[in-house]
């Protein structure tokens, strides 16, 4: 199986720093994506124990080649590293443009993705880039298998009550979260192992894309406004006997609807 | 020359560091309180590649350089220092053969060593030859195809659990052979070969949980295929072999330092006397300034040591010398002033900086005293004016 992972790097959780207090530092600092670290672990299990190898994807400034290096040290077998200072300020809908164009010049069974980053936090792009090429698309997967046959691919997606089956042919988009299973530290050998492993990249000519296309004017969307959460106000704390504390309670839950 | 570990090295640092922290840190305080050999630290070293570090990528290892090796000891001493000293020993007893072993000999003990399914040790120190190393009376006779092998070796690190010994015998007693330091050869001898036993293991101040042994050599018998270099050669690879192995102390050495430091920072953090936190009244702050900045001098003089004993450097003894010297003193410094930040806890075993400071007294004594150690940088100092 040939697996695609798409990986973003975002920057470091908790480490988050806007420009003009509007757009995100992408400058330094940067750490692949949770949900993309969740997807990679499955894609690299799956080929351990079906054949095959996987391919890293990202489209990001020249920082994000520390993501990469990090899943080729966890065991990709190469990375696709499409960057172009033209790219800068893409929103989602150019974003997944480009990574459709990218895919359209790589062979795959299954292109996998995180249901959404830490920064951006959108959740649009799988679905997105998955209507571009016309793939079948299976979200929010908990675990991902090959049919018996071994031509389609079979995930099960948690309900309220268990889970559900969906099958569809390869080639597939599947999408998940941190409902697959823990990454893998990346291992000595491969961290080692990473060096001679191959980063091809990727520019906007490269792919054939018009440049009117991405980048800050191209934009369907406009961040308005950031702003830090505000304060908590202060709780109410009923300090009352246990009669008196439990009737309070459902007075304040039912006025508000939740009783 | 600066300094920067490369984006490999230093994922390699933090991988090491995470599960030093994880896993090893634990068990640092019960290996020194009962003296075990902690073959459970040795799979874990094994199984993640770390023992592979210094060998060849053809026979299963990582192919990765000095400074690399020296990077995997700091992290791995910094908890414990008796877990780090087994990276530094496996390299150490492998030394002579990476250096002078011959295809065929690295390729019979290379796949072993590197898994981690076989320990070294390294076998030149005697009773009467310490810091005289040319003192050595072992001996290797010419026995037919081979040699026997006749006497005791002293203080061999892991000597015992070691199955692949290199070992250092006087084949050529003549006077004029032990002037010119011709009168060494280098053998590998197996555990388990007739004539070959431990006599003792000592009782030590501290790395108390890595055994340190004395070796009986009783007309044992080794294939001439067990040779490592030429006859003569021994001494001179011996000098090689401190030349890359000192900076693996002096890794203990800064990582034990590291440890001491962080240990007395959280400490001087929450201990609360006079109102406040210990860490703000003055004399400790002070205390603490000191040791972050020789730690961290120990350690850069450490890495440059590394970068040129690797590329070769015509100074490389001087080198390997300076940053074991300085790296010693400090360990021993800053985890004496770690039990002082600490106070009347610091001297209790519930707490980790005695241990530290009996630690790191042996940093300042083997592979080469610090005494050794200025009479080989003040040799050069003279030789070449500064």
């Amino acid at each position: 199986m040939h697996i695609v992972v798409l990986v973003k790097a975002v920057p470091i959780v908790g480490n988050e720093r806007l420009l003009d207090g509007q757009r995100v530092d992408r400058g330094s600092g940067l750490e692949a994506n949770g949900n993309d670290e969740y997807v990679l672990e499955t894609a690299l299990k799956l080929t351990e124990t079906h054949g095959g190898d996987v391919t890293l994807l990202t489209m990001g400034p020249a920082g994000a080649a520390e993501a990469l290096r990090k899943g080729l040290a966890m065991g990709a077998a190469r990375a696709v590293h499409v960057i172009d200072d033209a790219f800068g300020g893409s929103c989602a809908r150019a974003t997944a443009e480009v990574l459709a164009a990218a895919l359209r010049t790589l062979t795959f069974d299954l292109v996998f993705a995180g249901a959404d980053t830490s920064d951006g936090q959108g959740g649009t792009l799988a679905a997105s880039i998955a209507t571009r090429l016309d793939l079948p698309y299976l979200s929010y997967a908990g675990h991902v298998e090959p049919t018996a046959d071994g031509a389609g691919v079979r995930i099960h997606r948690l309900s309220a009550v268990g889970h559900d089956v969906l099958e569809a042919p390869m080639p597939a988009l599947v999408m998940g979260t941190q409902v697959l299973g823990e990454p893998r530290y990346p291992s000595l050998r491969g961290i080692m192992g990473a060096r001679s492993k191959e980063i091809v990249t990727r520019s906007l000519a490269d792919l054939g894309i018009d440049p009117s296309r991405v980048g800050a004017d191209a934009a369907t969307t406009r961040v308005l406004g950031v702003s830090p959460p505000p304060p908590r106000a202060g709780a109410t704390v009923l300090r009352t006997d246990p009669d008196a504390a439990v009737a309070a309670t459902i007075d304040f839950l039912a006025a508000r609807g939740l009783v | 020359m600066t300094i920067r570990l490369s984006d490999e090295q230093r994922d390699l640092r933090d991988a090491v560091r995470v599960l030093a922290d994880e896993r090893i840190a634990p068990r640092a305080a019960a290996i020194d309180a009962t003296g075990e050999f902690p073959w459970d630290v040795v799979e874990l070293l094994a199984h993640h590649d770390i023992l592979a570090l210094p060998f060849p990528v053809e026979h299963g290892g990582l192919g990765g350089d000095l400074l690399s090796t020296c990077l995997a000891v700091e992290q791995v001493s910094r908890a414990c220092a008796t877990s780090g000293l087994i990276v530094a020993v496996q390299s150490l007893g492998s030394l002579p053969l990476l250096l002078a072993g011959t295809p065929e000999q690295q390729a019979r003990w290379f796949p072993d060593l590197a898994a981690g399914r076989a320990l070294a040790a390294f076998a030149l120190t005697e009773s009467e030859a310490g810091s005289d190393a040319r003192a050595v009376r072992t001996t290797a006779h010419s026995d037919g195809d081979g040699w026997r092998i006749d006497g005791a070796k002293r203080f061999i690190s892991q000597g015992n659990v070691a199955r692949v010994v290199t070992v250092f015998a006087v084949t050529d007693p003549e006077p004029e052979a032990v002037r010119q330091h011709r009168h060494l050869t280098c053998f590998v001898v197996e555990q388990g070969a007739p004539g070959f036993s431990t006599a003792r293991i000592e009782h030590k101040m501290g790395i108390r949980g890595s055994p340190t042994a004395e070796l009986l050599f009783e007309g044992v018998s080794v294939p001439d295929a067990n040779r490592v270099g030429e006859v003569g050669e021994g001494f001179a690879i011996a000098m090689r072999t401190l030349d890359r192995s000192r900076p693996g102390i002096a890794a203990q050495a800064v990582g034990i330092a590291q440890g001491a430091l962080e240990a007395s920072a959280r400490y001087a953090a929450n201990r609360r006397q006079f109102g406040r936190p210990i860490g703000e009244h003055q004399m400790i702050t002070a205390m603490l300034a000191d040791m972050a900045s020789r730690t961290e001098a120990a350690r850069q003089l450490l890495y440059a040591a590394c970068v040129e004993v690797e590329a070769g450097s015509p100074a490389a003894s001087r080198w390997s010398a300076m940053c074991k010297l300085v790296a010693g003193d400090t360990a021993m410094a800053v985890t004496t002033d770690a039990v002082q930040v600490f106070g009347g806890y610091g001297y209790i075993t519930e707490y980790p900086v005695e241990r530290m400071m009996r630690d790191a007294k042996i940093t300042q004594l083997y592979e080469g005293t610090q005494q050794i150690q200025r009479l080989v940088i003040g040799r050069d100092v003279l030789e070449h004016g500064g």
